[in-house]
């Protein structure tokens, strides 16, 4: 709708200007006083953008995204309880959700402690995954010679299975934190990598020439240029990333920790404590949720004028 | 409007400019000597059947492709590497999507270190000239193609250049739209003086712009003939259309792009 309104606007101000250029040879544009009012149908500064909705509007918004996802979510919990609470698994398998949700309350100040250290490890496993990444993107999609230098390191790196160097690290490393960020960072360093070199790559070499007869040098190109037309894909690159991270963190402290949602875990598995496995798992999952969704913020501020975020469709979660 | 200065002798000069792309299996020509001097205010038009290697012209003169062999020059001075003096049009309007139409002709500004104060104002003069007063904020997706040729043009005159070079800016537009850009350009070169070197399709185009058309041969290319255009400084669109002048030179053209398209 917004486009067709613009259009119109275009074409009349078009047709003016055609038709006041043989009697404004000398004029100045300010003279071109009929023609001007026509151009300025929308007020300057909302040309084309919708009015922003009030409060009432965007909570309906909100739930209209949100009932769906939580119908499923009941449904799930529903079914579960219907299965634990009737015995049809015995309960040390399978607990009910009252079961779990008692020991994550009893235990809490314990499991949060957990939770912080994964969180702690995920974060820094993927803020340095997202630094290394993109600096080798750079230095992949500038350099022919890189290019070839790196690559093979870079599909080493992930194809090597992170779970059979994990004891090595901790040989290493020993159990501290540093093999589970390293762990982390293995991960959750090649998607970063090959959505920023798809990003990076994707310039229109128009514009890449456009720069060259602008004088610019390749510090500015890249960063008007080159850094924001490759956001929409480096950003799918770190959604993939930092859910990654959770994984590499807690497979570094399924082989040698102290601490650390994994930690608990592995305790939990052997005590056949299982209320404590799902309370532990149920938060491994909400440290993912919750760093996705702070990615795909992070995304909405940055690009929030490419396609993907522009239609009320949202192709993700929120 | 700032005039650009006069400058002494040719504003572009080619000579014997030719260009070979080799790719692994076979050799092309795409430019076999080409010579033309382009004096200061002049408006050249350049028309050829598709792949002639007008493009590969004017991105030459910008630097941004050397010729295997020959010989240009801009403003006096050899091109060895991309040229600063010149604005640069292309058939996409290759705007930042993420700019507004005003943040996207600062883009220039921006990329040169130009003072901020004096680029802002002139940014709005342009906005004023070209009717996109209203749409400074409008993001490229949400303008028509003919109001994004506007932006990509006001961001290639920005700096005042003293040569523009537009490769079929206006290929990709509605025949309409097309028309009033066209008239808007002829609008444009007489109240800033540039030098303009534009590459088109349209012998409409060529004939009603241009006060020189230049006509290429299909591949290799190489300029077959140099016609003056006989017209007023001062053009009216629709005038121009009916002039019986017009019509002749309309009509050599169309005969020699037949014949050497036929030929080939």
């Amino acid at each position: 709708m917004t486009e067709n309104a613009l259009d119109t606007a275009g074409q009349q101000a078009a047709a003016a200007m055609a038709a006041g250029a043989p009697a404004a040879s000398a004029a100045t544009p300010s003279t071109e006083g009929p023609g001007r009012s026509t151009v300025a149908g929308p007020p300057p500064g909302t040309g084309g953008h919708p009015p922003r909705p009030t409060l009432g509007r965007r909570a309906l918004a909100l739930a209209d995204s949100l009932w769906r996802p939580a119908l499923v979510l009941a449904a799930f919990f529903a079914a579960w309880w219907f299965v634990a609470a009737r015995e049809y698994v015995p309960n040390y398998l399978v607990p009910t959700p009252g079961q779990v949700w008692t020991t994550m309350t009893d235990q809490w100040s314990e499991l949060a402690r957990h939770t912080m250290v994964t969180l702690y490890e995920t974060v820094l496993g993927f803020v340095l995954a997202a630094a290394l990444g993109l600096a080798t993107a750079v230095a992949i999609a500038y350099s022919r010679t890189l290019d070839k230098a790196l690559y093979p390191i870079v599909l080493f790196a992930q194809v090597i299975p992170k779970i059979a160097i994990a004891p090595l690290l901790v040989v290493w490393f020993g159990l501290g934190l540093t093999p589970k960020i390293i762990l982390a960072v293995l991960i959750a360093f090649f998607p970063v990598v090959i959505s920023g070199v798809a990003g990076l790559r994707s310039t229109d070499p128009e514009l890449l020439d456009l720069a060259a007869t602008m004088g610019a040098g390749p510090w500015r190109t890249f960063r008007k240029i080159r850094f924001p037309n490759a956001l929409p894909h480096l950003m799918a690159g770190l959604k993939v990333a930092v859910t990654l991270a959770v994984v590499g963190a807690v497979v570094g402290e399924f082989v040698g920790a102290s601490e650390g949602l994994g930690y608990v875990l592995l305790l939990a598995n052997g005590n056949l404590d299982a209320p404590l496995l799902f309370a532990d798992l149920i938060l491994m999952s909400a440290i993912g949720i919750v760093l996705f969704v702070l990615v795909e913020i992070a995304e909405a501020l940055l690009i929030p004028w490419h396609a993907s975020r522009r239609a009320g469709v949202s192709l993700t979660t929120s | 409007m700032t005039a650009a200065p006069a400058q002494a002798g040719t504003a572009i000069g080619m000579s014997g400019l030719t260009v070979r792309f080799s790719s692994r299996r076979s050799q092309t020509t795409a430019l076999d000597d080409v010579s033309l001097d382009i004096q200061p205010g002049e408006f050249v038009t350049i028309v050829g059947p598709s792949g002639c290697g007008k493009s590969t012209l004017l991105k030459i003169v910008a630097g941004l492709v050397r010729p295997t062999s020959g010989e240009v020059s801009l403003l006096g001075r050899p091109v060895r590497g991309p040229q600063k003096e010149i604005g640069f049009v292309f058939q996409k309007a290759a705007l930042l999507e993420w700019r507004g139409a005003r943040a996207n002709i600062l883009l220039q500004a921006e990329m040169r270190g130009m003072d901020r104060a004096q680029a802002a104002r002139r940014a709005d003069e342009l906005i004023e000239m070209t009717g996109l007063t209203g749409f400074e904020k409008a993001l490229p997706h949400e303008l028509s193609g003919g109001m994004q040729q506007r932006v990509a043009l006001c961001r290639a005159l920005l700096h005042s250049p003293p040569v523009l070079l537009m490769d079929e800016p206006f290929g990709a537009l509605d025949a309409l739209t097309r028309e009033q850009m066209n008239a808007e350009l002829h609008r444009i070169w007489r109240e800033t003086g540039t030098t303009v070197v534009l590459v088109t399709h349209s012998i409409a185009e060529a004939v009603f712009l241009g006060t020189r058309v230049v006509v290429m041969s299909p591949r290799p290319g190489r300029i077959i003939r140099t016609f003056p255009v006989e017209l007023p400084a001062h053009r009216d669109y629709a005038q121009v259309m009916s002039d019986p002048r017009f019509d002749r030179l309309a009509t050599d053209l169309r005969g020699l792009l037949g014949s050497a398209a036929a030929n080939h």
